[in-house]
């Protein structure tokens, strides 16, 4: 495991009168998978948004400790791919932007596509893809700026169970091939066991519950036996509980 | 407006299929000419002022009007005016619709002005114009472009309305100021908006142009109307009334083809 790329202490983000983060710490490490898991409503987008740049925290402080680039891309649920533009340019849609005029290169651009599995479909166009390929695509539109940090906001959520199970797959292969540090959110245990390194639960009142070490890679038949899903499961029940009496926060 | 015959679905030998797409459109016309000429030469006695709206007597108006040079001229001026008017028209309806669609207490405060606006017929700021831009092409430009703005801008604001937010969302991760939001995501997915608003425009600024120019100018199809009926060139009022008719149906045939909202870029 690395050094730590990016620290959020004290984190605090409302919107309105509802907190969604309160008082939250978190390290993102170079080179680990980091799965945050908690239910819907537990802050866990917002979280993403935060170290995306995306929202500005009413308290607490985002920084990059080891001083080594912390540059994010996101991948979100929907792929949001631009549906004019054929799946080429959207993948190079980073490259039109100034703050990636250093970090993005064209040739890149085309071996993410070769890499991917994208290099037969690069002439078509975003309605023409399935989801799992939209998705791929996405992918590799955020890695195309060439991020030190990758960050996915559930990002296979919307997809049907045997693609979501492929490209979970083909997710922890690629990153561990590639040496990516990435953050993924994601309210799917399974998932969480499956794909992180590290895996943070939420408590759901805006703060981390618990972080484990998951030095395994399980396949998806050996998840049901797998040690740390029972933990979790129970740290999910807890908080889901918790949240039964108190009004539930959106985010 | 005129809407184009709708596309056979049904596969249909060529041959029998271009002859029935024809057909009808020529019978259309056909029973069209003749009832202007049944109108004007068989239900009014000859010395009638109408009879010289026949059609036997305003077709060889437009060409005696093409002869003398005029018709050309006239056509030229005002299509020139035509386009100023429109060029004016969408700088300002997208700007504008921009404006007003991305930012939302300015919709709330020009929506009650602009309805309002927008039913007040250009025409009757002939005087204003008149008065602010005195005699000459000035005016017109302003006249047409006084109607023609509005569903530029009408039609950009729900262009900017319906750009999915999750599109600016993804460039804005992907480290896209505001103004590469704008033109990354915001112009090209509110083109077929702003396609549509230009070829209502183009309509309206034609159906404007012509009584624009009946005031305070000298040349123009407009004008020429005018002149004919001083001349008590009945016909040729008719002649200068067919050529705006069929130009004005070249136009949106053209407009169609060009702007036509085609997603590629």
């Amino acid at each position: 495991m690395g050094t730590v790329a990016l620290h959020l202490s004290g984190a605090v983000k409302r919107y309105g009168d509802r907190v969604v983060l309160d008082g939250l710490d978190l390290d993102v490490a170079r080179d680990e998978r980091l799965v945050v898991l908690g239910p819907s409503g537990s802050g866990k987008s917002t979280l993403l948004r935060v170290l995306a740049g995306l929202e500005v925290l009413d308290a607490g402080e985002l920084s990059r400790p080891d001083g080594q680039g912390a540059a994010t891309a996101t991948v979100f649920q929907q792929p949001l791919l631009l549906p004019w533009l054929d799946v080429a340019a959207n993948v190079r849609l980073g490259g039109r932007y100034r703050a990636n005029r250093d970090r993005f290169s064209d040739v890149r651009a085309g071996e993410l596509l070769e890499l991917f599995g994208l290099a037969d479909l690069a002439g078509s166009l975003p309605a023409q893809l399935s989801g799992g390929q939209a998705q791929r695509v996405a992918i590799a539109r955020a890695m195309a700026v060439g991020p030190d940090i990758l960050l996915l906001d559930e990002p296979f959520s919307a997809l049907d169970p045997a693609t979501r199970q492929h490209l979970r797959a083909w997710l922890r292969d690629t990153a561990t091939r590639l040496r990516l540090t990435i953050v993924l959110v994601t309210h799917d245990v399974d998932e969480a066991v499956y794909l992180g390194s590290t895996i943070t639960a939420l408590d759901g009142a805006g703060a981390t519950a618990g972080s484990w070490a998951n030095p395994t890679t399980p396949e998806h038949d050996d998840l049901v036996a797998h040690p740390l899903r029972a933990e979790l499961l129970a740290s999910y029940r807890s908080q889901v509980g918790a949240r039964g009496t108190a009004p539930a926060a959106a985010g | 407006m005129t809407t184009a015959p709708e596309i056979d679905r049904h596969p249909v030998p060529t041959r029998s299929r271009g002859t029935r797409e024809l057909l009808a459109p020529t019978v259309g016309i056909t029973v069209t000419v003749l009832l202007w000429w049944f109108a004007t030469t068989v239900l009014v006695p000859r010395e009638s002022l109408l009879a010289a709206f026949a059609p036997q007597r305003a077709l060889p108006a437009v060409v005696d009007l093409a002869v003398r040079g005029v018709l050309l001229e006239d056509i030229v001026t005002s299509l020139w005016r035509l386009l100023v008017g429109l060029l004016v028209a969408a700088v300002l309806g997208i700007a504008v619709g921009l404006a007003v669609g991305s930012v939302g207490w300015l919709d709330s405060a020009t929506r009650p002005v602009f309805q309002f606006l927008r039913m007040v017929s250009p025409l009757s700021l002939a005087p204003v114009a008149i008065g602010v831009f005195g005699i000459g092409h000035r005016p017109v430009y302003f006249l047409v472009a006084a109607g023609a703005v509005w569903p530029v801008v009408m039609n950009t604001v729900a262009g900017v309305r319906s750009v999915d937010p999750g599109f600016v969302l993804a460039a804005r991760s992907l480290g896209a100021t505001s103004a590469e939001v704008l033109t990354s995501v915001v112009l090209p997915a509110i083109r077929p908006h702003v396609l549509t608003g230009l070829r209502l425009a183009l309509g309206i600024g034609w159906v404007v142009l012509v009584p624009a120019e009946m005031l305070g100018v000298t040349s123009g199809l407009g004008y020429e109307i005018l002149n004919s009926r001083d001349q008590l060139a009945y016909d040729g009022v008719m002649a200068v009334i067919l050529v705006i008719g069929l130009l004005g149906y070249l136009l949106d045939a053209l407009a169609r083809r060009l702007l036509r909202g085609d997603r590629r870029a």
